[in-house]
């Protein structure tokens, strides 16, 4: 049961992210959100498949909610339409997937190759969320600092730039 | 055939390939932005399969980080855009030369 | 040994005045002068006193500086007292000391008059530091010195194209004969480990054969730098035009002193000279001596005529070192240097007194107008002809004799020397009998005036000892280090060169008394146009040597415009160039373009990561 649910998700999530970056029948910034959100979605079904909850929870919540908006809202504030007009340049499409798939085929086959032993998660991480809180309080509690000054200077920083004016 | 690490591990490296594909081929800003999350997706992916099949949670506890900061990333990232499409009209790599002497 | 510090005092006066002269009074000419002619001077007296308190031998033959030790070298910075030292040491500061009193009546107009003087005494410190020195390397490096101030000094008017181009081929002439000599140094130094003169004398006394054939070859390589310092066959062709320079300049120089040095290295080295090499060094002189000899019959220019006579004399002293004789060679050298520098400063005399006319048929009747000069020129032209009484007599007699010496000198060297001997006198009869007596031939000879005393003086002062040198026991002295000359034909060879004056003086009364031109190229025709060309030595270098040097000039600079500059550094950077103009491609600026590439990278270094 939970294989073919594995199967699915993967398949879902590698479906919508292809699609995501090469729509054959769309090449609307808004359709690739769109798929992008499905992407997500689908991927948080994985999390749950590896019981990261908590995780799965926040990806919707951070990416569906907050991310894929935010791009939805920047596009309807540019109005895109110009890519459509666009020819590809064939000699780029051809070296970027040669090279691309260059790097993929490496990291497949490295992983083949490593013959992966590790064991299936032990009882203990049922649930994560609790456990997970403490270590973020107990073990990561500098980086979780510094974090919340990134996103504070962030959002200055976003805050000046869309000032009219810049200077 | 019993779900393993490897086929968690197959499944972010072609997702983060796809998003490298992304970048390299895509014209618009905003579509090579969304490949960048893919990617970022992929490593999250990779990590949490790590994190369950090692028994251990530093791998979850830096996956909260890299979506934090992924969101920051992606406002600034964004609101770069805005200002960039309000000073030259255009959100398409190709018209950004400014790096050519 | 007593005053030891003296003789170092001697070498370094003259640099001391040269340097204070350069440094400190240039403005002031007459101190300028006097502090030359006072170094020099006090240089002449503080050896006469170190020779009065030690003796001609000094118990201690050296004393030692080591100058610099590198691996198994070790130059020492040595003084070589011994009676053949000792003695040019006085003749270097006498005769240099005359001639540069001389010069500060002669130089008295010269623009550069303190610039010469300092020349002079650079010179001076260089021609004593060979004099002196202990070693192959410190000899070398004084012996360079002296080719240095010798170029200074030709080409002291170097405003005149002739001038400089004269000190120039003086100076190269003179670096080919050094090249052999550093040679033969090497040598030396690999064959005996040290470069001491009296470490290598040890060694061949020893065992003579201690350095096999090389011996030789070393031998005539030190020879070569006689050869250009000593103006023999075939480096000879720098020495007449150096009479460019000033006259006291040429007397100092190329007459007393520097090609001096030439012969004075060959008796201080006579110790590694081998019969074949002495065979060769004989022949050269002889060649020279007969060579000079007939090209100064047909030379009109009075200073030419004794800077071949020069070359002549020269050609005697090489030819008696190499019949083994080097008494009688040191003997004619110091001699020489008596009368020569009398005879040049006597030319310089009248050229002055003539406003710097140097042509011998333009002269004519000074014997009248300037009775001292005349006078002394005489004793000098009798000296070097060898007139019985005069200095020149004894000392060319026992080289004529040496000639004949059975074990090396043979028949022939033996006519050539007397054959020579004749020519001396029918030349210089000719130069004395054509200059001074007769009709005046210009203007200037009619209104000529004795010259002032500070030149006329000098003059008296070198006329003693040319005419008596004969009688100082000079030739003993050298005997004590060189061996005693000792002939059995001494009675034949002074035969011979009684004839050899008698002839000639006949001859050259015959042809010159009263004679309007020369009469000689009716005669001989083709041959005085040969004789009057220096045998066309200089033309023949022309068309071989510098021929030679230019084409291998034109491939060096063809080599040097495309090979250097046109393939390697041209192509250096034409290679860069393209590189850059192929790289600038890839700065599309285009952020995908970047992207693609990086990615190829990573692709590239993920390969030898993982791939592998």
């Amino acid at each position: 049961m939970q294989d073919l649910f594995f199967y699915l998700f993967a398949a879902l999530t590698l479906l919508c992210g292809f699609l995501v970056v090469a729509n054959p029948f769309s090449r609307n910034p808004v359709t690739s959100a769109m798929f992008l959100a499905l992407t997500i979605v689908s991927m948080a079904g994985l999390f749950v498949l590896l019981h990261a909850f908590f995780l799965a929870a926040v990806q919707i919540l951070v990416y569906a909610g907050a991310v894929i908006v935010l791009f939805l809202f920047v596009i309807m504030l540019l109005d895109l339409k110009e890519e459509q007009r666009r020819t590809a340049n064939k000699f780029g499409i051809v070296t970027g997937v040669i090279s691309v798939g260059a790097i993929t085929v490496i990291l497949i086959k490295t992983i083949f190759e490593s013959h992966a032993t590790a064991t299936v998660a032990t009882p203990a991480l049922e649930g994560a969320t609790q456990p997970l809180g403490r270590m973020l309080f107990n073990d990561y509690v500098l980086p979780f600092e510094i974090l919340s000054v990134l996103l504070l200077v962030a959002m200055v920083g976003v805050i000046l730039l869309s000032k009219k004016d810049l200077r | 055939m019993h779900i393993g690490l490897e086929h968690y591990l197959v499944v972010s490296a072609l997702l983060f390939c796809l998003g490298l594909l992304g970048v390299v081929l895509r014209r618009n800003l905003l579509v090579i932005y969304m490949s960048l999350e893919l990617m970022l997706n992929a490593s999250n992916l990779a990590l949490v399969a790590f994190s369950r099949f090692n028994g251990h949670l530093n791998g979850q506890v830096m996956v909260l980080f890299i979506i934090t900061v992924a969101a920051a990333e992606v406002s600034v990232g964004l609101a770069l855009i805005v200002a960039l499409y309000r000073k030259r009209q255009t959100a398409h790599v190709e018209d950004l030369t400014t790096m050519k002497l | 040994m007593k005053l030891e510090a003296l003789p170092w005092l001697i070498l370094f006066l003259p640099l001391l005045s040269a340097a204070t002269i350069t440094l400190f009074t240039q403005k002031n000419r007459e101190l300028s002068a006097r502090l030359s002619i006072g170094a020099i001077v006090s240089g002449f007296v503080l050896s006469v006193i170190f020779i009065a308190a030690n003796g001609w031998e000094p118990l201690q033959k050296e004393t030692l500086v080591t100058w610099l030790e590198v691996g198994d070298l070790q130059v020492d910075f040595g003084l070589r007292l011994d009676p053949l030292s000792l003695l040019m040491l006085l003749v270097v500061t006498g005769v240099g000391g005359v001639i540069h009193i001389f010069s500060w009546g002669y130089m008295r107009e010269d623009r550069a008059f303190s610039r010469y003087f300092a020349c002079l005494s650079l010179f001076t410190f260089s021609m004593l530091g060979v004099v002196l020195a202990n070693n192959f390397l410190m000899m070398f490096i004084f012996w360079e010195l002296v080719g240095v101030s010798s170029y200074l000094l030709i080409g002291h008017w170097f405003e005149r194209a002739s001038a400089a181009d004269a000190s120039k081929k003086a100076f190269i002439t003179n670096r080919l004969g050094d090249f052999g000599f550093m040679l033969g140094i090497l040598i030396v130094w690999a064959l005996a480990g040290g470069l001491n003169f009296s470490l290598i004398e040890d060694q061949l006394k020893q065992n003579p054969a201690l350095f096999g054939s090389m011996t030789t070859a070393a031998g005539l390589l030190i020879f070569c730098g006689a050869v250009g310092k000593s103006a023999q066959f075939p480096l000879h062709v720098w020495l007449p035009d150096a009479m460019e320079g000033p006259t006291p300049v040429s007397a100092l120089i190329h007459a007393a002193t520097m090609v001096a040095a030439g012969v004075y290295l060959l008796c201080r080295v006579f110790f590694i000279f081998t019969t074949p090499a002495l065979h060769v060094i004989a022949w050269v002189g002889a060649i020279t001596a007969l060579m000079a000899a007939l090209i100064a019959v047909q030379q009109n220019d009075i200073k030419r005529i004794l800077a071949y006579s020069t070359l002549s004399q020269l050609g005697y002293m090489v030819l008696a070192v190499g019949v083994a004789s080097p008494t009688p060679a040191m003997y004619h050298l110091t001699t020489h240097a008596f009368f020569k520098a009398l005879l040049f400063l006597g030319a310089g005399s009248v050229i002055r007194a003539l406003h710097h006319e140097q042509d011998i048929w333009k002269m004519g009747a000074l014997s009248k107008k300037m009775p001292t000069t005349s006078a002394t020129f005489v004793v000098g032209a009798a000296a070097l002809c060898g007139v019985p009484g005069f200095s020149g007599f004894f000392s060319k007699d026992e080289i004529i004799a040496a000639a004949l010496n059975p074990r090396h000198g043979s028949l022939g060297l033996f006519l050539l020397a007397a054959g020579v001997a004749m020519l001396t006198t029918f030349y210089m009869s000719r130069l004395v009998l054509v200059a001074f007596f007769g009709p005046a031939r210009s203007d200037g000879a009619d209104h000529a005036q004795e010259s002032p005393k500070v030149m006329v003086l000098p003059l008296l002062a070198l006329a003693v000892p040319s005419a008596l040198a004969g009688f100082f026991g000079i030739a003993q002295l050298y005997g004590k280090q060189l061996g005693e000359a000792h002939s059995s034909f001494q009675v034949l060879a002074m035969a011979a060169s009684l004839g050899a004056v008698v002839f000639g003086l006949a001859l050259g009364w015959g042809l010159y008394w009263n004679a309007e031109k020369d009469p000689l190229p009716e005669r001989i025709g083709p041959w005085a146009r040969m004789l009057r060309n220096r045998f066309y030595f200089d033309e023949l270098y022309e068309a071989t040597v510098i021929k030679l040097h230019d084409t291998i000039a034109a491939i060096a600079d063809w080599f040097d415009q495309w090979i250097v500059a046109g393939l390697m550094v041209r192509g250096a950077h034409g290679t860069t160039e393209l590189v850059g103009r192929a790289l600038r491609l890839a700065q599309t600026g285009n952020l995908q373009t970047y992207a693609f590439l990086f990615v190829l990278g990573v692709a590239v270094v993920l390969y030898f990561v993982l791939g592998k």
